[in-house]
This record gives structure tokens, sequence and C-alpha cells, in this order.
């Protein structure tokens, strides 16, 4: 279990101040001038060394992608984007450190833009967030009155301005190149990917997307040093990770912990177990929405990171865990995230335009039964034409939780079929 | 050049291109949609999906920049099952009303789904339904069919500068629309029929008219501007059903304006289709002996007073017929110029010396009097793909226009090309620092009275910025009748001094100076000013020229004889029968030559190759069709004087400019949505 001096967010759930005074009591904004005169390459190796992986789902090791970003620019600028449209069904980390530890984050884009030489950031943040965006403006004017950014930022030397941009509630617009087209003002459509945004992003400049909670750890990781991120969790997922637990849970909670803690004691210690005991569990989804579902079975032993849930077929996402009990209709869950991927589909590309329509559909027929055995293996198929032949992720995220409850679900799936026949017989 | 092996065979290619494209050159066929050569990248259809060595899941290839090394699949297993996964997304809400639809037989879905689709649906949902859209007279939406390719909507955002189309809504609610009910307001909006991979958006006019397969195609070249156009006839018997664009990278690429396209319908009505006399001052139907006869007899009773005017569709093959009988009756005349539009001593003065595709070299455009936009709008393409690319100044002397372009507006009149000739003002720099100016005067601008001096201080202007050296020629005159060029190359105009011009004709008619006026097609001058003259008037449509006319020589449309045209830069271009004249009508050089029988001047030709031989005698240049060639640079003269009245655009109806245009009914109705108040029908009409 993860010691109290370990955590990073340590007004995770707003019992203290979270504006300027309260955050410099915390630790934030000690030292920046010093982390920025660490040099651009330094910081990088750092956060390379230090093991972070992407916060918002992918997991792709942050310093590596910062370092893809230009060393001298053309001419052109270079950007920041803060991708703060946390909208994946079951997560609600980024909203806490927003409303409650706004300045990590803040400061946490100015060592990063400095480190990729950017002078401008933006955050973009889910338009739902009203509150949020309200402490976090807050929090950003704050830090231009104090000068710790804005020209001379910090008494570094470095000019850096920051931005924050209201999203308008797509799904679609935290795909990070769907991101930027939504930022300049265009259809939130994912862009074609090469070029990567590394070399045209945002206006066509070197821009870099990353996540609230990466960005908002990089400060803290500087400080205390890479070798004590490092030393948390497993190798190669290491540091600590804020976890959403929600459902049948007797406390449902967000919680910052150990990486590779396993999935059992993260649930039992901090969320009050399983409503009803660890045996009245059925599945648990433990990745946000767009990862496959997990059987009782598995979850008994999983630790909670990358590798450990990419070996189970699954993976950590945003690490949202959402947990069912045996209370509960899986066919039904899946069919309404099913729903929702069809509804937030962007419609660019024909597979995931036409597929997640197809795929929910008859997802809704399995839910009663309406469909026949073999028709499993035709969704099946669907998904798998869907997978992997998309311009984004999206179309992944809508194929796999149903790849999941096919995987692990096919007989519950079968005996509806079976039963709903009987009854129309018998009828 | 990147080295890539593709199924197995190495290939070396140019960097920079797409797999897709790389693919291509190694013989392999892709299956694409969305993908278009002339369009900007979309990705978004997915058919074009390729395995690559080390990726972990198949590319689209259209969207993928080659690079070295690569190693690319196009038939394997895994290739095959993406395209099948991704033609059974495309048909499952893709209507199966093939038999009905106007695509049948052209259209790409049906033509894939042959190689990539199943015997079968597995798709046992509802489908969807699109509510149809309205996008103008000319683009008939069935948007159910649509399959999101969003080739239309590139087509109007890039080539045709009108940002006007879009998609609304998300994944399967995602349409393809105008947002706000309107026609498109692009003078090339027809081409996104051509585009369409499926029957989404097809042809208002030609809707289920005719398929595909029953059709026969003869390539030819359109007349109703000076682009010439390469385009392609679609007949049945002896109707035309549709025209197309023809690809030629160096004329119009693939693109076509809207006249050039559905002014057809014009073809059908108003025809001249027998000779007709005028007796006791109405026309009588008469039969082709008697009309020659009378003819033959007022043209050689005139002895010599008589005037020629050739109107701004005539072939070259005709001019040359007619200017040969002019001659034979002691007549000079003659004159091809129905606006009396200025021209130089050599051919650099009239004809457009960098060339259509020449326009992507330039990094300067001046605009002077010309709205290119009405006057040759596949040219405006070629403009604004130019200034797409960047790096291009343009500029404009004559009222303000929306090009789809930026324009530094100069001034209204020819004083602003004073200035510039005085090397005044941000522009006169942009010019001069330009390494490749062009410098475009319009047909409209050189017709003025002081034509001529604006013709001298354009080529002036010219020279002053380096715009003419041997490797460039910035120097441009935009012609906008088809027939101008050709008419000049071949001397169709008054020989000398004494000879008169159109102007002089019509009046030196009026004042009963001449007895006789021969237009040739010629309908866009004041026909009731020639007073008692003996008027023939040859041609196909009896429009005005028709009215005024004492014999009509009914005459072939540019789609029912074998011709040639020059456009405006120069290039030598052979239309081709697709029909045959409608009723007695003949093509144009025949009947010439068999007026000069009946006056017993007969002219030395009997067949076409004759008279092609004779054209060639005059101008060698005739001898070498669809080929541009550098044309000498030549004094430039006295700088004319000029006056700072305002320039008018010639063209103030781009759907009605000539006796095709105006007798078309689906011109007619594109005019009333174009300029008309509103454009919704009403009343009665409604």
């Amino acid at each position: 279990m993860l010691k109290d001096s370990d955590r990073i967010f340590t007004n995770l759930y707003g019992y203290h101040d979270p504006y300027l005074a309260g955050a410099k009591s915390r630790g934030d904004w000690d030292g920046t001038k010093k982390l920025i005169e660490m040099g651009r390459d330094a910081i990088i190796e750092d956060v390379k060394d230090s093991g972070l992986r992407g916060r918002g789902g992918a997991g792709f090791s942050t310093g590596l992608k910062w370092s893809f970003m230009p060393k001298e620019s053309d001419g052109r600028p270079h950007y920041l984007v803060v991708n703060a449209d946390e909208g994946e069904p079951g997560t609600c980390k980024d909203r806490e450190i927003m409303r409650h530890d706004p300045h990590k984050l803040i400061e946490g884009c100015l060592v990063a833009s400095f480190a990729m030489g950017a002078h401008v950031a933006y955050i973009y943040v889910r338009g739902e967030f009203y509150r949020e965006i309200e402490a976090l403006q807050r929090a950003v004017d704050e830090a231009y009155d104090a000068g710790l950014i804005g020209k001379n930022a910090c008494g570094s030397g470095y000019d850096f301005s920051l931005h924050i941009h209201r999203g308008s509630g797509a799904y679609i617009c935290g795909e990070e190149t769907a991101l930027i087209e939504s930022l300049e003002g265009k259809k939130g459509q994912p862009r074609l990917k090469p070029p990567f945004p590394a070399n045209s992003g945002l206006y066509g400049c070197p821009t870099t997307v990353n996540n609230v909670e990466s960005i908002a750890v990089v400060p803290t990781i500087l400080r205390r040093g890479k070798d004590w991120f490092a030393n948390l969790g497993r190798a190669n997922n290491t540091g600590t990770k804020l976890f959403n637990i929600s459902g049948h849970v007797e406390q449902p909670c967000t919680i910052e912990e150990e990486m590779s803690i396993p999935l059992k004691d993260l649930i039992e210690k901090h969320a009050g177990g399983v409503r009803g005991g660890w045996d009245n569990l059925l599945a648990i989804i433990p990745g946000g929405a767009s990862v496959p579902c997990l059987p009782k079975g598995i979850c008994d032993t999983v630790l909670m990171d990358f590798d450990s849930l990419r070996e189970q077929q699954s993976g950590l996402g945003t690490a949202a865990i959402m947990v069912m009990d045996k209370s509960t209709d899986i066919v039904a869950a899946i069919a309404r995230l099913s729903s929702f991927y069809k509804h937030e589909s962007c419609g660019q590309c024909t597979p995931c335009r036409e597929g997640t329509g197809w795929m929910s559909r008859m997802m809704s027929r399995m839910v009663t039964g309406n469909a026949t055995v073999e028709e499993i293996d035709l969704l099946e198929q669907v998904t798998r034409q869907v997978e992997g032949h998309t311009i984004c992720a999206l179309g992944d995220a809508a194929a796999w939780p149903i790849q999941g409850l096919i995987r692990h679900f096919r007989p519950e799936m079968e005996a509806r079929i079976d039963r709903a026949k009987k009854h129309a017989v018998a009828a | 050049m990147p080295t890539l092996t593709i199924d197995g065979e190495e290939i070396e290619v140019e960097a920079g291109l797409t797999v897709l494209q790389a693919c291509e050159l190694a013989g392999k066929e892709i299956p694409r949609f969305c993908y278009h050569e002339r369009l900007s990248v979309a990705g978004n259809c997915r058919m074009c999906l390729v395995e690559m060595e080390r990726a972990p899941k198949p590319i689209a290839s259209c969207a993928m920049p080659v690079g070295e090394g690569m190693v690319i699949k196009t038939d394997s297993e895994l290739v095959k099952r993406a395209r099948e996964g991704v033609m059974e997304f495309l048909l499952i809400n893709h209507p199966l009303d093939c038999p009905i639809c106007d695509q049948g037989g052209e259209c790409d879905l049906q033509d894939q789904a042959m190689g990539y689709g199943m015997d079968k649906s597995r798709f046992v949902e509802n489908k969807r339904a699109v509510k149809d859209k309205y996008l103008g007279p000319l683009v008939s939406t069935i948007m159910t069919r649509c399959i999101h390719c969003t080739r239309c909507i590139r087509f109007a955002q890039e080539v045709a500068g009108v940002p006007e189309l879009g998609a609304t809504g998300r994944g399967e609610h995602m349409e393809v629309g105008t947002y706000v009910e309107k026609a498109l307001s692009s003078e090339m909006s027809g081409n996104i029929v051509d585009l369409c991979p499926v029957g989404a958006l097809t042809s208002k006019p030609y809707a289920f008219t005719a398929r595909s397969w029953e059709l026969k195609k003869t390539e030819s070249i359109d007349v109703l501007d000076a682009v010439g156009c390469n385009i392609r006839i679609d007949t049945r018997g002896s109707e035309v059903m549709r025209i197309l664009p023809r690809n030629n990278d160096d004329v119009n690429e693939e693109w076509i304006s809207d006249k050039t396209r559905h002014a057809c319908d014009g073809l059908k009505r108003q025809r001249l289709d027998q000779p007709y006399l005028r007796k006791n001052g109405k026309l009588v139907a008469a039969d082709w002996p008697e009309v020659l006869t009378a003819v033959a007899g007022r043209m050689n009773a005139a002895d010599g007073k008589i005037g020629a005017i050739a109107g701004d569709l005539a072939d070259c093959e005709a001019m040359t017929a007619m200017m040969d009988l002019m001659a034979a009756t002691g007549s000079s005349n003659i004159d091809c110029r129905q606006d009396g539009g200025a021209f130089g001593d050599t051919r650099a003065s009239y004809i457009f010396n960098s060339t259509i595709a020449g326009i992507e070299d330039a990094d300067a455009v001046l605009l002077i009097g010309t709205n290119p936009r009405w006057e040759a709008p596949v040219l405006n393409a070629r403009i604004r793909k130019r200034y797409l690319r960047g790096g291009v100044a343009a500029g404009l002397i004559g009222p303000e226009l929306d090009l789809t372009y930026d324009l530094a507006h100069l001034g209204d009149g020819p004083s602003a090309l004073d200035d510039l000739l005085a090397s005044k003002g941000d522009f006169a720099n942009v010019l001069k620092q330009a390494s490749k100016p062009m410098i475009i005067i319009g047909s409209g601008a050189l017709a003025r009275d002081d034509g001529a001096g604006l013709l001298a201080k354009a080529r002036q202007l010219a020279e002053k910025i380096g715009a003419v050296s041997d490797d460039w020629n910035g120097f441009n005159v935009l012609q906008r009748a088809a027939s101008r060029v050709g008419g000049l190359d071949l001397g169709f105009v008054p020989k000398n001094k004494s000879s008169l011009d159109t102007a002089g004709i019509i009046a030196a008619a009026g004042r009963g100076k001449l007895d006789v006026v021969y237009l040739l097609g010629a309908d866009e001058i004041d026909t009731r000013a020639m007073g008692d003259a003996f008027v023939i008037y040859q041609g196909h449509h009896g429009d005005v020229g028709a009215h005024r006319a004492d014999a009509i020589l009914p005459g072939a449309a540019y789609t029912e004889k074998n011709a040639t045209y020059v456009n405006t830069e120069g290039r030598v271009q052979r239309a081709a029968l697709a029909a045959f004249p409608v009723g007695e009508a003949r093509e144009d050089w025949a009947i010439i030559r068999a007026l000069s029988d009946t006056m017993g001047k007969k002219l030395p030709y009997d067949s076409l190759l004759d008279v092609r031989r004779r054209m060639a005698d005059i101008n060698p240049l005739f001898a070498s069709p669809d080929e541009t060639s550098i044309a000498p640079w030549g004094n430039v003269g006295d700088a004319g004087t000029t006056n700072d009245t305002a320039f008018e655009y010639p063209i103030h109806n781009f759907y009605m400019t000539d006796v095709i245009s105006r007798a078309s009914e689906i011109m007619a109705e594109c005019t009333a949505v174009a300029l008309g108040d509103n454009y919704s029908a009403t009343g009665t009409n409604g």
C-alpha cells in the first residue's frame, strides 16, 4: 500500500485550499526555476528514466513522446496541449486534479513546455467540467499574477503563456488529433497519421498532447527524483496512479495508489470491497469503457498495471475500474457501452461509422436473446472487421468490450438465446 | 528515390509519393473510394488498406508516404479480409436500388463490390435513410446512397473555392450537405457528380434519360468559352444526352464548367433545321437549291459590296472557306471579332502565352479588366490551384470581384495600369520582384474604344517587369470566344486600311454602302442596324441573327461536325462529329463550298482533308493539332492613349453567353437561381 509520504496528489479530495497558498504549502512551485535550470535534455531524460507512461489510456512513454519534438524550432512555434477532455466512461481522475490541485497541472505545463521548447500551452477541458474550469482558470490567473507563468516565468527567463479552451462534449475530441482539430475550431474528427502531431500538430506546428495526470506528476518526479518514481510499482509499470473505482462496491472512490497493486487488494482496501462480498463479483472492467471486461477468476489475481492487464487481453486504459456484481445483466451492460460508441463515433471512416451501429443493434438483440447462436459469431467477426481498420482507436474501443463479453460470457449469451426461443415456442 | 518491395517486387519511386501511387506504378490496382488524384487525401473510406511489414495493422495506402525499404503486400489474406470487411460496411447501409440508380453501370461501388463483396448480406437490421438535399438545378441528390467519402466536400472547398459543402452530424448520422439549404454558388458544381463514386449525386437534367451503356461516346472539344475544354459527348441516336469532361492536364485537367456540361439541351431547341428565304417580309421554308440560287444571285450582284462577320462559335474550316469565298467576290470586309477586340502585329499579342498549365509556375498574377471566373471558369480554377500552393500574389484592375482567391484590388480603371507602369504602389514591387509574373488582360478590356491603347500598355508593363524572357512569356490575353484565336491565326480580319471591320460592316450596311452581309453564326452584334442590306445568316440556332436574316443557311453545331478550334493558348484542337446535323442542316464549310459552286466561283476543295490542307497552307500551325507553340515576341509599338472609365466585365450572366446556352432551359434555370432575387419556385411554377 502506498505510503502517505509517497503521494503526489495530497489534496485529491479537496480537504485543503486548492489555490496558490495551499498549493505552495503542499510543495508546488517550490524551486520551479531550478527545475527549469536543469535544461531541456535533462528534464526529458529524467522523465524517460522515471518510466512514466502516459496516463490517458495508451500508456506510451511520456519522456519518449517528448523527445520526438524537434530539438530546434524551424521557425514554427511548438505547442503543448493538455488533454483534459476526460470523457471515458467511469473515469474521473483529471477533474479531481483540476478542481483540487490545479497548480500541479499548471506547474507541470510550464516544465513540460520548457522541455519541449513550447512557449504556449493549451488545456482543452471537457465543456461539462464547468466548476473545474472555474477553479483551473482561477489558478491560472493566480499563477500569472504571481509571475509563475507569463513573461519570465518563475524568474527563469522563459516566456510561457497558458490558455484554457472549453470543449463541447464530444467523446471523440479526447482523441489527440481530433482534439487538435477541435482546438483549431473545426469539426472534431481524428487526423490521419502520419504526420504525427510532433511534426505537424496544432496549426501545422510541432505539438505534443498529454493527459492531465501525466503532466501534473512531472514536477514531483523531477523534485523527488526519477529513482523514487521508478522504484514504485513494477519494472516498466512504475510510479503512482490515480484509480477510479465505481459500480457495485461499498465505497466508490478515486484513490492514488502504487502501480501494479493487485486489483482485489485495491478494491478491498480502498472501496470497502464488492457489494455482498468478493464472491458476489461477476466481472470488472478495469480501465474505462473501452477495455474488455474480466470475469471474477481473472480479477482474483490480476495486477493493476499496463502489462499485467494486457496479458489478460484487457488493458489499464485510464484505470477506471467498474465493478459489477452478480445482480448485473452483463449483456445489457456491454450493450449500453456499444450504444455509447455508436453515439460517439465521429462518422469519418467507414468501419467505425457503419460498424458501431451494426454492433450496437446486434448487441441490443442479444440482451433479449432475439438472435441466433450463429449471430454471436457474426458479431465477433464484425468486431474484428472494425478493429485495427479505422483512423483512430475509437473503432478498437467499440470492438473490445464486445470481444471481452464473448470471450468470457458466451454461455450466458447462448443461454439467453435459448430461453428466448423456448419462450417464443411456448407462446 | 526510395525503394520499396511491393508483393515481392522491388520498385524505385519518387520520394513524396504515397504507397497507393507506388502500388499503381508497380501495376497493382488498389481499390478506393475517397482517394482522388486532384483532391487532398482524406483516408476515410479505408478501402485502400494494404499490409506493411512491421506495422501492427493494415495501413491506408492513400495516406502513407513511401519510405525506404518498405515491404508492402497488396494481395495477402489480411488485405483481402480488410477490404471485404470495409466493402461489407459500405454496403450495409447502401440501398440496393441499382436498377433505378443513374450511376448504375458507372458506379465505383458496384464495380468494386464485384471484386470484394459477398454474395449475400449478413445485415438483418433496418437500413439507414437520409433526407435528400437541395444543391441547385444541376445536381440531384439521393443521400441515402452516400458513402461519406467527402470527395464533393473537398472539391467544393479546394477546387471550386466555395466552402459550402460539409458534413453535419456524427457517426451514422453524419450527412453531407450545405447545412443552410441553398444552391452551390459555383460555376463548376457539376463536377461533383463525376466525383461522386456512387449515385448519391447525379446529374439532375440527365436523370433517368439513358443508361451509360446505351450511349455512343465521342471525344471532342467544348466551344462555349475559349479554354477549349476536352469533353466527351455521349449521344443516343441523334440526341446529345450529356457532356462529360475528358482528362487533359494541359487544358482542363478533368473539370468542366456547368455551362459546358449542361448547355447541351440548348442543342435541341430553337434549331435551324432547314433553309429559309424571306419573302414579302416573312421567312419561308425553302429547299437548298432555291436558297443557294437566291443567295448566289445576291452575292454575285453585290459586286464586292459584301461584308462577312464570323461569330464566336465559328470553326476554322468554315472561316477558311468563308475567307476564300469573300476573296473570290473581291471583298476584303471580313472580321471574326464581333466585339472588335484589339490585337497586335504578332501572334503573341492575342494568345495566352504562358499556357494554362504554365499558370502553375507563375508567382504573381495581374488581371486586367477580366473576370476569369465567368470568362473561363476552368482557367480560374487553375489560378486558384496555384494560389492554394502558396507563394503567389494576385492583383485585379477592374471592379471588385470574388474569384475564390485573395486579390489585391488595384483600381477600377486603366489609371491603375498607369500607376503600375510608373512603379507606383506595392503591387508594382510585387510584379517587379516576381520571377515568373503573369499579366492577363481580358477580351472585354480589348474590346473597349481604347482597347489598342490598353493592349500596348499591358505589353509595355510586361516588358518592364521582365515578364517576357526566353523561357517564360507572362503576357496573356484571355479570350472568351472559341473562334477568336483561330480566326486571327487564319487572318479572318480586315486585310487593309480600306477594309471594313465588324463595326464598319454594320455601319456601312446601315448606310446602304454594303448590299450583302454574311453572318457566319454572328449573333452578338447589333443586327437591327444593318439597314436594307441583304443579310445571310448561316448558323444553327434561331437567335437574333436569324431573325434579321433574309436568307438562312442551316449549319451544324459543334457537336455535329468535325471541326478545328484554337483555344486561348493557341492550341489547335479538333472537335468531332457526335451526332449528325439536324434536318437539312449541313457542315458549315460544305455549305460555303456549295454556295461557291452555285456562284460559279468554285472553291478548290472537295473534302475536309482538302480544307485542312488549305488551312495549313495559310498558317502551318494548323498542321500540328493539340500542341502549343511559343509565339515570338514582337514590337510593342507606341503606347496608345487610354481613357479612365472603369472596366466593365463583358459577361453579365455566366449561364447565357451564346446561342446554345441562350436556348437552354437548364441554363435559364441556373440563371434564375444564380441571379434571380429568390430562387425557390413559387405560385404557378412551384
